[in-house]
């Protein structure tokens, strides 16, 4: 059964910057979707962050903007200090509501969002960190059809939230680090 | 709630509330009010969306509740303290130069924003001829603010931020505590009023040279959006300035050629 992917979400918090730079340069530059990046940092006006994973992929890399229309092939990263949802109209909108998990932006209100707009579509990727953010949201993803990995928690800086959701969250499958590139270019 | 009808019950709920008590949240982000009304569906335990919905259409008292919980009311003081910085530095010096300088700020909540600018006005020796309007849809959250209470636990960030905005003075020079409470001094509240104003259906009330407005936009869909920046068009006096939040912008409304972009953070100047 080979199931379309329209996003892949990819949320992370500590560790989770190592992963995605060695994964970044692996990534094939006709990637049919879109990917958007939920991360835990420190809040700033700088984009260090973008200019940082920019340097590492050929495919662009930006902040997203409020109300932007989701495109194939371009990674967006969530603005620090926002949550992400998504509109029916494949928008996005942001939102300063209280903090999720201690987390904004929460990867679980992301997860949640997106399982609504993309159901089947929907391609969810958990990665290394300390915090329990992305649990609630697997279960959401799964239950309106989408897909959910995660990184191998022995792999990761901080194992807690793939193996958090790995227990009590709903998951297909775990993916070690040399996997990830792989797996993201064939979906 | 199921999430394939869950789309349904709020168009039926932005209804009734429009029909019983005439807010029209239509124009809203629909991702985020849905989010918060299914969250007050699950947190307050109702059984049906049936019983939910009667409720909101037939309890006033519950109403308010609702009002207070789907719209977002978190705020910090000198939230984003670049902003501020570049208020203290580029933006209130040149507005010190009028005899009277008047500020409105828009979707308030509890307050922070509001007591943020006083202390540096203060701090600029310009409070004295200032008048700071502070309007939020929810009455609820006025209160809250006229009561000028910080909580302690908050105090280490506000402080943090303070230092970050080039605050001059000490920060516990503002306020007063007392057990877990911190009351903001009366000097800083002389200068500001509270007062509701719905942004979606209610008119300009005065003419500014500072309009503050926030994180708020970013809840309201484009046409709603340009309607809002027609109001603050109207209610901004000719070189007077419009601060919105991080992610908010300008640029794609109609009154957009009417202002240039300062080069200090999200801040533009009405220049016709």
């Amino acid at each position: 059964m080979e199931q379309r992917c329209e996003t892949l979400i990819i949320g992370g918090s500590a560790g989770s910057l190592d992963v995605l730079l060695k994964v970044l340069p692996d990534l094939k530059a006709d990637l049919a979707f879109a990917i958007i990046l939920v991360l835990h940092r420190k809040s700033g006006r700088d984009n260090m962050l973008t200019e940082l994973l920019r340097s590492k992929t050929g495919l662009r890399v930006k902040e997203l903007e409020e109300k932007e229309q989701i495109k194939a092939t371009n990674i967006y990263i969530v603005p620090p200090n926002y949550h992400l949802l998504i509109e029916n109209n494949r928008t996005f909108s942001l939102d300063v509501s209280e903090k999720v998990s201690f987390s904004r932006p929460s990867i679980d209100v992301t997860f949640e969002s997106a399982a609504e707009v993309f159901r089947e579509a929907l391609v969810c990727l958990l990665l290394s960190g300390s915090n329990s953010d992305g649990t609630d949201g697997s279960r959401k993803v799964k239950a309106n059809g989408g897909r959910v990995f995660v990184q191998n928690p022995i792999s990761a800086g901080s194992p807690f939230m793939p193996q958090n959701a790995k227990e009590h969250g709903n998951i297909d499958a775990v993916l070690n680090i040399e996997e990830i590139a792989e797996f993201i270019n064939h979906l | 709630m199921k999430s394939a009808r869950s789309d349904e019950f709020v168009d039926i709920v932005l209804a009734d509330v429009l029909e019983v008590y005439g807010y029209d949240f239509t124009g809203y982000s629909r991702a985020s009010l849905k989010r918060r009304i299914v969250r007050l569906y699950e947190m307050d335990k109702f059984v049906s969306f049936a019983e939910y919905r009667y409720r909101i259409r037939t309890d006033s008292n519950y109403f308010k509740r609702f009002l207070e919980e789907i719209t977002i009311n978190v705020t910090e003081m000198f939230r984003d303290p670049d902003f501020y910085r570049d208020l203290r530095t580029e933006i209130l010096p040149k507005l010190g130069t009028y005899p009277f300088i008047r500020i409105w700020v828009a979707g308030c909540s509890t307050g922070e924003e509001a007591y943020s600018v006083a202390i540096i006005l203060k701090e600029l020796n310009l409070l004295h001829k200032s008048l700071i309007y502070a309007t939020d849809i929810n009455s609820a959250v006025l209160e809250t603010a006229s009561k000028a209470i910080i909580s302690l636990n908050k105090l280490k960030l506000y402080t943090e931020n303070y230092i970050d905005a080039g605050g001059t003075a000490d920060f516990s020079d503002y306020y007063t505590a007392s057990y877990s409470l911190g009351k903001l001094k009366d000097e800083l509240k002389s200068k500001i009023i509270f007062s509701t104003h719905n942004l979606v259906t209610d008119n300009s009330f005065n003419e500014f040279q500072l309009i503050l407005c926030r994180n708020v936009l970013i809840y309201f869909d484009r046409p709603l959006q340009n309607q809002v920046f027609e109001l603050f068009d109207g209610s901004l006096e000719k070189f007077g300035y419009l601060a919105l939040g991080t992610k908010e912008t300008l640029d794609f409304s109609l009154v957009s050629n009417n202002y240039e972009r300062t080069g200090a953070g999200k801040i533009w100047r009405k220049i016709q």
